[in-house]
């Protein structure tokens, strides 16, 4: 184990950031990394549980959390980088972008500052990069056999590279103009850095992963082509219907869902021209962004670069505490406030917020009508209740208002009709254990299968549908 | 007794049914001899021998009816006399002495059976060439006896035969033929139950008196005893104790040539040593008749008498009897012992024929010439000898058992380890150890031989450097064996970087092997088995000077013979060998190495035929090398490729071990196991316990290799240092492996196949383990060769390379993909959360997840299921506060959890009227008193561990329950260590030691070496608090049923089943996962076995490790158990989340760990573990009522409510068989299945009854009383109930010095001031046996001879063995020497003797010890406190010190000179010692003589101590200084 004493002997040290007022000029990234002799002090502190909750509980791709942090103690860089790669594609994604329950879940955390597991990934992968360990692992032997993977999200990538290292022809399809899906246009710059991806992306190509831009499949390849081509089809095309807040003034202008506003700002970072009738942008406005969660977040970010004069974030849900609850303990996901870089960067939040109306001027938002609530505990179906406090209605100026509720499915558009996919009640696809839908030979993974969720589940749901299909195709 | 059906045959024994297996029977006892020097016969030795009897007999035993003894018995030499006499009544005319012999026969009450013996022993006479002279029915009276002794007592016949026509020389050996064929004939009658046929003597010599009685029933059962005319020069006496209430007539002792007290544990070994070596036996001297004897060994017979048939081969062999007991019972002849070169020379050539029969035994023996008595290497079984003047010589387990006037005593001794004792009637004297040994030693030019004919390693050849192994090569290797990421971290680093095998802590909560999903290591379906109660486990590190690992491997030579070439084998300093030792044996020429190479392989996608096939092919082609003239073979995994798979070595060693056996064939090779499986010490211990001579383990060294050059080891090291470092770990685990089990020699370890399997089937262990138990059947060769094949594929994928990185693992440390473990990290945050928010819906979720029957079976009780019942409304149930009293809080002591989680334990349980366990650590007297508030922090139990921390007068009467702890089901058979730095100011003062200073718990009691001494242990605490129950802790494991019947007989109130899994503080990982049983196979084996053996009645049954949920309870309960203990879940309510870092003292949550930073973060609650009982009560009452009991106690044993879980979904499940353990016990005629009465534990009989009734002035009003009183070794724990009486009046102070002042004359029994209190002063003027002043709290003993005593007493024996063990304060004086283990952990006592044993000052942690004599050997061995001055007339006092923990030093200064000059002069002025005398007047001259023993780290931590207590006044910050610097 790493040093048994290191957390009784070390406090717990974050990377810096780089300061407010010069990064929120610009759509870098935000945070550095810790020289690395005081990374490998933080390594220290992990005391090597018995049971690793990080691991067990916390992590949902299982990473060996205690088995890397020993390495990195003990200075054995590859080791920990090979340790890291075998339960995780994509280190330096969710290095940079992961809440990090794993940290959540850090026994140390049961009375102390966890230990600085997700920057530890992140450095590992990121030194792997350097020191140009990280090179394409092309399978030995071809199977011969063909995978269309519909997708390129998260899910998708980490299927795609598990896939073709065990040596199947894996075509990646991807209805937008670039690969990577929510990582590629969902998450800004400032979180995470194109080239990033890039360069993960050309190692999976030299692995021999067909990348396919500008494909939606379902509508440019027929469902029939498809399954004709391929002998095995893995859809990770993603939950990307987003939840929508049909009141009064909706349509109205200066409404915009939350991703079409951070798609349009990543390509433009791209370089790409946006044209101007379709251009949103928060310059001189005044922003409300509705939705409390890490999308929100990123529009206030967005928003501030951008040069939004005034940003307010609204959630219907109270404000949560500081520290855990007494219901809500180590090691579950804590229900407390976070604070993002964003809002770090200045932005009014407001809890217990219900909006009631869009009030327009001419054809453009300009107010919106909201309530507070008051929530009460739980009914008997177990959800809480709340009322809207009377007279205390009140406005909100907006120029522009974003709307992040959350996403509800997968497009139920030609792919998933012409293919005769079963969905559930919630509007995801319904797979069976081993991730393969209603049609055989057809498999799903990802936020199209479990609704909208975090990066890394993705990618664990990428992972064991590709054991899945190389099962499906090869046999046990 | 109606009970008796065909489940038992007629001699009484069972039949082995359920769980019991009378083959796990043992027994102990006490042995004697009275023998007349001059050799004339005279009844008074029969006299005399009776009355030893009778005053041994509290060493035996009787049974669930209360009169039937174990066995009593007299081997007489041949009473000529008296025979002649009732020959010539019934017209017999016997020939001269010598040429007639008596058999003394047990014929089967069957009269036509009986006749047909009869006729059957005749003819065998005739046809050997002797002649029948006539019976004699020998008169026997059966009035008294027991009812079961009487319904199995055989018809006792005496037969007479002349010698006629055979040679004088021969005759001895023909009645042995004679007897031989005879009972194989008889045996051979297998449609017949001639059970009670047996023949306990014939011979022209000795005749054999014995039956299943006790002592004081023998003389009147046989009247020929009581007859005048008998009379004869010596007799051996026995009296039996055995574990099993229906032992036999014929096992009674004494055997033909011996008497035996103890146990032999290397008897499996032995015997199937003694089965392979008996194809090869030849003797010129039997001739054609050794094919008579064969087998050697009679099945069915005891340790004792499986010794005894062998050692009569020996001796009829040509052997002379103390020759063959020599070779036998070899005492330990390391380098550290002071023996002649020629003695070692005749050990190590014996070594290389014959195996140690290896077990904790004084011997008596008797060839009738020769009689005599030898100890055990380590000196484990007391024998003490008075030699009088007019020529009478009495040796006995215990000294007092004759009167004799002291001016009659010529000298009185006792046996040292290893030594002999022996009468010569034929010269009339006694023979000196030295003098027979040494002359024995150079019958033969051994020496000589040795010199030339033995072979070593390194003398071989020197192999060129071995090429590293290719990485990727090895990777597949690792991969095909199973190497995990963890193994080779947690496992393979800690030994190749540090030399010793990794510390692990709390339990084991992982899956069974055969209930695992993972593909298992053969190795891991085995565990092993240990010394518990029956025979003590050894210390392998303070006493490793008898261990040895050396053997010889090669060809052996014919037992019955001595030749050169015998030793002509090449010798092993220890069984691993590294590639360059293979290439050395491959390559040599020597002409006696002759290897043979068979590959241990199999089809890469074999079945279990295949693996069947391959094993045949592999057995044939041994036999045919062996044939062929190979005197080793090679068994080799390492060329498994793609294609072939490795054989799992175990599977092939074992079983080519036991197809050898078979052939006849084994001893002419030696295995040897080249393997990659190999890593684990459990591995090593596995293989060579059932067959392998020597391994080497070539991919952990290959790895090990890898490891060092990558700097992936805990130490930056080398390769060649990491190689060594790890093979000197598996040495030292192995020791340790051997001692958990008593065994001191890998000789007799190899092939003593120590070990239950769990999950095998039958086929598979008949077949290949054969004698192994395994009780609930399991897999077989198929589901072994898919495991096999599922490890091979990851090594060699059928596409693609395999992957770079190992398996993570999972075994230890939970791991995604790895071991399923019942502890998971929802299991402990549903359990926290449901004890903090007192919600009982998420005990709900807990309890489910614990209890999941459809993925995760963790535990064998996982696989069962309730039968329907008609259920009752559940408020008819009994509450739940009438279930907490049966729960306890396992034994955690103070040092291993910190203060606050000890105290908030005991606040808990006692609040619920339940109780807590002190653990074996002590108990601050401050929590005896009750907080403000109605809290107690009290321990209701207090533990008696073999440490005897805390174990004081005060403590002992404290407590509600005494908990004799013999095992733990982390590490059973072993001690612990409580490193200095962790032992605090407050640990110290409740352990009675000093801070700083390491704390070492000795592997066994020292007071209980068997069982008969455990049942004096229960008498001792008993005595002192006769208001507390008396527990022993057991851990599961095969024989542990009649273990717990033998504490029954012990009179023991409740006895605790520990599963294996139980948690620890810390200990060595192989003790965490291999080492005994999960409970629910040693509960059922203990219920089974107290109820068919009409126990149960008659003590409570207990059982912990994992429990968990209302579930585990009533499987538990309906199991047998009616009480239930917890550990490590208490633990986790109070915040413990399974970290398993105890042992390191780094618990972030404050339970386990002594660090004040630490301890500051403990969050528990009283309230935490009170809301679990509650939820657990209530679950618990939710059974009940499903299953219809109002009350626990009519669910006690109901164990045909439970069933097997129908459709078992594994696949390594399908053949398990739980029939065994779910079998209710038979005939048992509506008989108690639980408690329902208590022991009888005679106190009332105490003397000290009387000394109270005489003390009562001093016990109310503190008025001082002289008593003057006689005392004999029948009077036991004397002084003991009276400080129980002091220490409850006037607690831990006592009474003033003097207050009570005692002069007993006579010998004093065992444990004589047991726990003595302050305010005694006792003297006895005599003699006093093992245990003196035990526990001793204060007060004063002196022991001096008798007054008339003519005898040098500082030459002479009067004290036996363990005095002063666990003392804390108190005095001793002893004018006179005494036996070994003198002040064993001892904690305060100060004492001076004249003489003492083996072993002195063992484990000391306080007092002072003052020793004006000689010391045996290995003084001062785990010696970590305390100070001891050692007289050294001889100056070689350095030789006979274990030097690892002390410092000699002089006596200089003058507080040291006036300590000494003082407790001198105190000896003096209670003894009047001469030898005292002449020192003080000779006071400068004699001073440089003293040497000071001073253990090394008790002098840092005084000077520590003193420099601070300058510095600072404060007391409080200097002892925290001491232990945190």
């Amino acid at each position: 184990m790493a040093k048994p004493t290191g957390f009784l002997e070390y406090t717990r040290e974050e990377a810096s950031k780089r300061p407010v007022e010069i990064r929120a000029k610009d759509f870098r990234e935000i945070e550095e990394l810790l020289p690395w002799d005081r990374l490998e002090r933080q390594a220290a502190r992990c005391m090597d549980c018995g049971i690793p909750f990080c691991h067990a509980y916390g992590c949902p791709v299982r990473n060996r959390v205690p088995d890397f942090n020993d390495l990195i103690y003990r200075k054995q860089w590859r080791r920990a980088l090979d340790i890291l790669h075998s339960t995780n594609n994509f280190p330096e994604i969710t290095g940079r972008i992961c809440p990090a329950p794993c940290e959540a879940a850090c026994t140390l955390s049961i009375n102390q500052p966890p230990v600085t597991i997700r920057l530890i990934e992140l450095q590992i992968v990121e030194r792997g990069w350097r020191e140009g360990w990280i090179q394409p692992q092309p399978a030995e032997e071809k199977t011969g056999r063909k995978i269309a993977i519909i997708g390129s999200g998260p899910s998708g990538l980490a299927a795609a590279q598990q896939l073709a290292r065990k040596g199947h022809e894996v075509v990646v399809f991807e209805k937008a103009d670039r690969i990577g899906g929510i990582l590629r246009y969902g998450i800004p710059d400032f979180k995470l850095e194109k080239w990033i991806l890039d360069r993960r992306l050309n190692q999976m190509r030299e692995e021999g992963v067909r990348f396919e831009t500008g494909v939606d499949a379902g509508t440019d390849l027929s469902p029939r082509y498809l399954q004709r081509t391929f002998d095995a089809i893995l859809i990770t095309a993603g939950a990307s219907k987003p939840r929508d807040l049909n009141i009064p003034g909706r349509n109205l202008n200066g409404i915009h869902f939350a991703m079409d506003f951070l798609v349009q700002q990543n390509k433009r970072n791209a370089g790409d021209h946006i044209p101007k009738e379709q251009e949103i942008s928060a310059k001189g406005k005044k922003v409300v962004v509705i939705g409390g969660g890490d999308t929100g977040s990123d529009c206030v970010g967005t928003s501030r670069r951008q040069g939004a004069i005034d940003l307010c974030q609204i959630e219907i849900l109270p404000k949560p505490a500081d520290v855990r609850p007494a219901d809500n303990p180590w090691p579950v996901w804590p229900k407390v406030l976070k604070t993002s870089t964003s809002h770090e960067e200045g932005c009014t939040r407001l809890w217990s917020i219900l909006t009631k109306e869009f009030i327009g001027g001419g054809d453009n938002v300009k107010k919106l009508h909201c309530v507070e609530l008051e929530w009460s505990d739980t009914d008997q179906s177990g959800k809480p209740k709340f009322r809207e406090i009377p007279g205390s209605d009140f406005e909100l100026d907006a120029d522009l208002v974003l709307l992040s509720l959350g996403f509800l499915h997968i497009e139920h558009g030609p792919l998933v009709e012409g293919l005769k996919l079963g969905t559930d009640g919630a509007g995801n696809l319904v797979v069976h254990p081993g991730c393969q839908t209603s049609v055989p030979g057809i498999f799903a993974a990802g936020d199209c299968v479990m609704g909208a969720s975090l990066v890394v589940r993705a990618i664990l749901q990428g992972r064991e549908s590709a054991i899945a299909v190389d099962r499906y195709l090869m046999g046990e | 007794m109606n009970g008796f059906s065909n489940e038992r045959k007629a001699d009484g024994t069972l039949t082995p049914y359920g769980l019991y297996d009378p083959a796990n029977e043992h027994d102990s006892c006490g042995v004697g001899f009275v023998a007349q020097l001059d050799g004339q016969p005279r009844h008074s030795v029969v006299q005399d021998a009776l009355r030893v009897l009778i005053n041994l007999e509290h060493r035996g035993a009787v049974g669930g009816d209360k009169s039937t003894g174990d066995g009593a018995g007299l081997l007489l030499q041949m009473p000529d006399l008296f025979f002649r006499q009732v020959c010539e009544d019934r017209r017999l005319t016997l020939p001269t002495p010598g040429d007639y012999a008596v058999a003394m026969v047990f014929l089967p009450t069957d009269s036509a059976l009986a006749e047909r013996a009869t006729k059957t022993f005749e003819k065998a006479v005739q046809e050997e060439g002797c002649e029948v002279l006539g019976w004699r029915m020998v008169p026997t009276a059966s009035a008294g006896l027991g009812e079961f002794s009487r319904s199995t007592q055989p018809e006792i016949r005496q037969l007479f035969v002349a010698r006629a026509a055979v040679a004088p020389e021969h005759f001895e050996r023909k009645l042995y033929v004679i007897r031989r064929v005879v009972e194989k004939e008889v045996a051979g009658w297998l449609d017949r139950d001639t059970s009670q046929f047996y023949v306990p003597s014939f011979s022209s010599r000795t005749v054999n008196y014995k039956g299943l009685l006790t002592g004081t029933q023998l003389a009147s059962f046989y009247p020929d005893l009581g007859d005048a005319r008998l009379a004869c020069a010596f007799s051996v006496i026995h009296q039996r104790y055995s574990t099993n209430t229906f032992p036999s007539w014929s096992l009674a002792q004494p055997f033909r040539f011996l008497g035996h007290n103890g146990e032999i544990n290397t008897l499996r070994g032995n015997i199937n040593a003694m089965k392979a070596r008996e194809a090869k036996i030849e003797s010129d001297l039997l001739g054609p008749d050794l094919e008579k004897i064969k087998p050697v060994i009679v099945e069915g017979g005891s340790d004792s008498a499986i010794l005894d048939n062998v050692l009569e081969l020996l001796v009829a062999a040509g052997r002379s009897l103390p020759h063959a007991v020599m070779m036998m019972v070899p005492e330990a002849w390391g380098s550290k012992f002071h023996i002649s070169e020629d003695k070692r020379a005749f050990y190590e050539y014996h070594a290389a024929i014959m195996e140690p029969w290896d077990g904790p035994a004084a011997l008596i023996f008797t060839d009738g010439r020769y009689i005599g008595g030898t100890l055990d290497r380590n000196g484990l079984r007391p024998a003490r000898y008075t030699v009088t003047r007019d020529g009478m010589v009495v040796m006995a387990s215990e000294t007092g058992v004759l009167d004799i006037a002291g001016d009659r005593i010529l000298r009185c001794g006792r046996l040292q380890p290893g030594r002999m004792f022996l009468v010569d009637l034929a010269q009339n004297r006694i023979v000196p150890d030295n003098e027979v040994k040494a002359k024995i030693s150079r019958q033969r030019p051994y020496r000589h031989w040795l010199k030339d004919h033995v072979i070593g390693l390194r003398g071989l050849f020197v192999p060129p450097q071995i090429p590293k192994e290719d990485p990727d090569v090895l990777r597949r290797k690792q991969h095909a064996f199973g190497y995990t990421d963890e193994e080779l971290k947690m496992v393979l680093s800690p030994m190749a970087s540090r030399g010793q095998e990794a510390v692990g802590s709390m339990g084991n909560d992982a899956a069974p092997a055969v209930l695992s999903n993972r593909p298992q290591l053969l190795f891991s379906y085995f565990k092993q088995l240990f010394a518990q109660v029956t025979n003590p486990p050894i210390d392998p590190l303070r006493e490793e000077l008898v261990m040895s690992l050396t053997s010889f491997v090669g060809r052996e030579k014919n037992l019955l013979d001595e030749t050169p070439e015998h030793c002509a084998r090449l010798k092993l300093p220890h069984p691993i060998l590294t590639p360059q030792d293979m290439m050395r044996l491959r390559q040599t020429t020597h002409p006696d190495i002759i290897t043979a190479e068979i590959d241990t392989l199999f089809p890469a996608d074999g079945n279990g035929d295949a693996l069947s096939e391959a094993l045949d092919t592999v057995f044939r082609r041994a036999e045919r090398h062996i044939r062929g003239g190979a005197t080793m073979l090679i068994l080799t995994d390492r060329q498994s490729d793609g294609d072939h798979a490795p054989i799992p070595a175990l599977l092939a060693v074992a079983g080519l071990h036991h197809y050898l056996i078979r052939k006849g064939l084994r001893t002419s090779a030696s295995l040897i196991v080249e393997t990659g499986e190999a890593r684990e010490i459990m591995h090593f211990a596995l293989l060579l316990g059932y067959g392998a001579n020597a391994i080497c383990p070539h991919v952990a060294l290959s790895s090990i290799r890898e490891m060092a050059d990558l700097g992936l080891l805990e130490e930056e090291i080398k390769a060649d240092q990491a190689v060594d470092a790890y093979i000197t770990a598996i040495k030292k685990g192995l020791l340790k492996t051997f001692s958990r089990m008593g065994i001191s020699t890998l000789r007799s370890y190899l092939g003593a196949q120590i070990f239950e399997a769990i999950g095998l089937n039958r086929s598979v262990v008949d077949r290949y383990f054969c004698g192994t138990a395994s009780r609930i059947g399991g897999m077989g060769l198929n589901e072994i060769a898919m495991e096999t094949r599922t490890r091979h594929r990851r090594g060699f994928p059928q596409r693609g390379k395999p992957t770079s990185l190992l398996d993570a693992g999972g075994d230890y440390h939970i791991r995604d993909g790895g071991e399923k473990h019942l502890m998971s990290p929802e299991v402990v945050y549903h359990l926290q959360y449901a004890t903090r928010a007192n919600c009982e819906k998420t005990y709900r979720e807990f309890s489910r997840l614990v209890n999941e029957q459809s993925h995760a079976h963790a535990t064998l009780r996982s696989l069962f299921c309730f039968k329907k019942t008609e259920p009752i409304p559940i408020e008819e149930v009994e509450p739940v506060e009438a279930i907490f009293p049966r729960f306890v809080s396992a034994a955690m002591s103070f040092g291993s959890i910190s203060r606050e989680a000890h105290e908030t334990i005991a606040i808990a349980m006692n609040r619920l009227g339940a109780n807590s366990n002190s653990g074996e650590g002590g108990e601050d007297p401050a929590r005896y008193h009750p907080l403000p508030n109605g809290d107690s922090k009290r321990s209701n139990i207090k533990q008696v561990a073999s440490a005897r921390f805390g174990v004081t007068t005060d403590y002992i009467v404290q407590s509600k329950e005494l908990q004799i702890k013999m095992a733990q089901g982390a590490k059973p058979g072993e001690g612990g260590q409580l490193p200095g730095h962790k032992v605090n100011k407050d640990i110290a003062r409740v352990r009675h030691t000093t801070p700083g200073v390491t704390l070492i718990s000795p592997p066994p009691h020292h007071d209980i070496y068997s069982i008969e001494d455990l049942s004096q242990l229960i008498f001792d605490l008993k005595a002192v608090n006769p208001s507390a129950r008396i527990s022993v802790k057991l851990v599961s494991e095969v024989g542990v049923g009649t273990v717990a019947a033998g504490v029954a007989k012990a009179k023991a109130d409740m006895v605790l089943i520990s599963g294996y899994d139980g948690g620890t503080g810390a200990s060595p990982l192989t003790s965490i996962k291999h080492a005994g049983l999960p409970w629910e196979l040693g509960l059922a084996e203990t219920q089974q076995t107290l109820v068919n053996n009409h126990l149960r009645d008659r003590i409570r049954v207990q059982v912990d490790g994992q429990l968990r949920t209302g579930r585990d309870l009533a499987i538990a309960a309906l199991m047998g158990a009616e009480e239930f203990g917890f550990g490590t879940v208490i633990l986790v309510t109070l915040g413990c989340v399974m970290m398993r870092k105890c042992h390191m003292n780094t618990c972030p949550v404050g339970v386990a760990t002594q660090d004040p930073e630490l301890r500051r973060r403990f969050a528990g609650k009283p309230e935490y573990v009170e809301r679990y009982f509650r939820f657990l009560a209530q679950e618990l009452r939710e059974y009940m009522a499903q299953l219809g009991f109002r009350t626990l106690d009519e669910m006690i044993g109901r164990v045909d409510l439970l069933e097997v879980a129908p459709a078992i979904d594994h696949w390594k499940a399908q053949g398990l068989d739980f029939s065994a353990i779910l079998a209710s016990p038979r005939n048992t005629n509506g008989g108690p299945l639980r408690c329902v009465r208590k022991q009888e534990h005679e106190l009332d009989k105490s003397l000290d009854r009387e000394l109270i009734r005489y003390c009562k002035p001093a016990l109310e009003n503190g008025e001082p009383v002289h008593l003057e009183m006689p005392i004999r070794n029948v009077h036991r724990t004397v002084c003991g109930m009276l400080s129980g009486e002091i220490a409850r009046k006037y607690g831990a102070k006592g009474l003033p010095e003097n207050t009570i002042q005692i002069h007993f004359k006579g010998s004093a029994g065992q444990s004589f001031g047991m726990a003595l209190a302050r305010g005694i002063s006792a003297r006895i003027e005599g003699d006093a046996n093992d245990y003196l002043g035990k526990s001793m709290s204060g007060g004063r003993i002196v022991l001096v001879p008798l007054a008339n005593a003519t005898y040098l007493p500082h030459e002479n024996v009067i004290g036996g063995n363990v005095f002063l063990y666990g003392a804390t304060g108190g005095e001793l004086y002893v004018y006179g020497t005494v036996g070994e283990r003198f002040a064993i952990r001892n904690s305060g006592a100060s004492a001076v003797v004249e003489g003492v044993g083996d072993h002195g000052c063992e484990y000391m942690t306080g007092g002072v010890v003052v020793i004006l004599g000689p010391t045996g050997c290995n003084f001062a061995a785990g010696m970590s406190g305390g100070i001891a001055y050692v007289y050294d007339e001889t100056e070689l006092f350095d030789t006979r010190c274990n030097l690892d923990m002390v410092d000699l030093e002089s006596v200089w200064t003058d507080e040291d000179k006036q300590q000494l000059r003082t407790m001198i002069e105190r000896h003096v002025g209670y003894t009047g010692s001469i030898r005292g005398k002449m020192i003080l007047e000779n006071w400068e001259s004699q001073l440089p003589l003293f040497v000071k023993v001073m253990p090394i780290e008790y002098r840092k931590v005084l000077e520590r101590m003193r420099l601070q207590q300058h510095l600072d006044d404060e007391t409080v910050s200097a002892t925290e200084e001491v232990y945190r610097g």
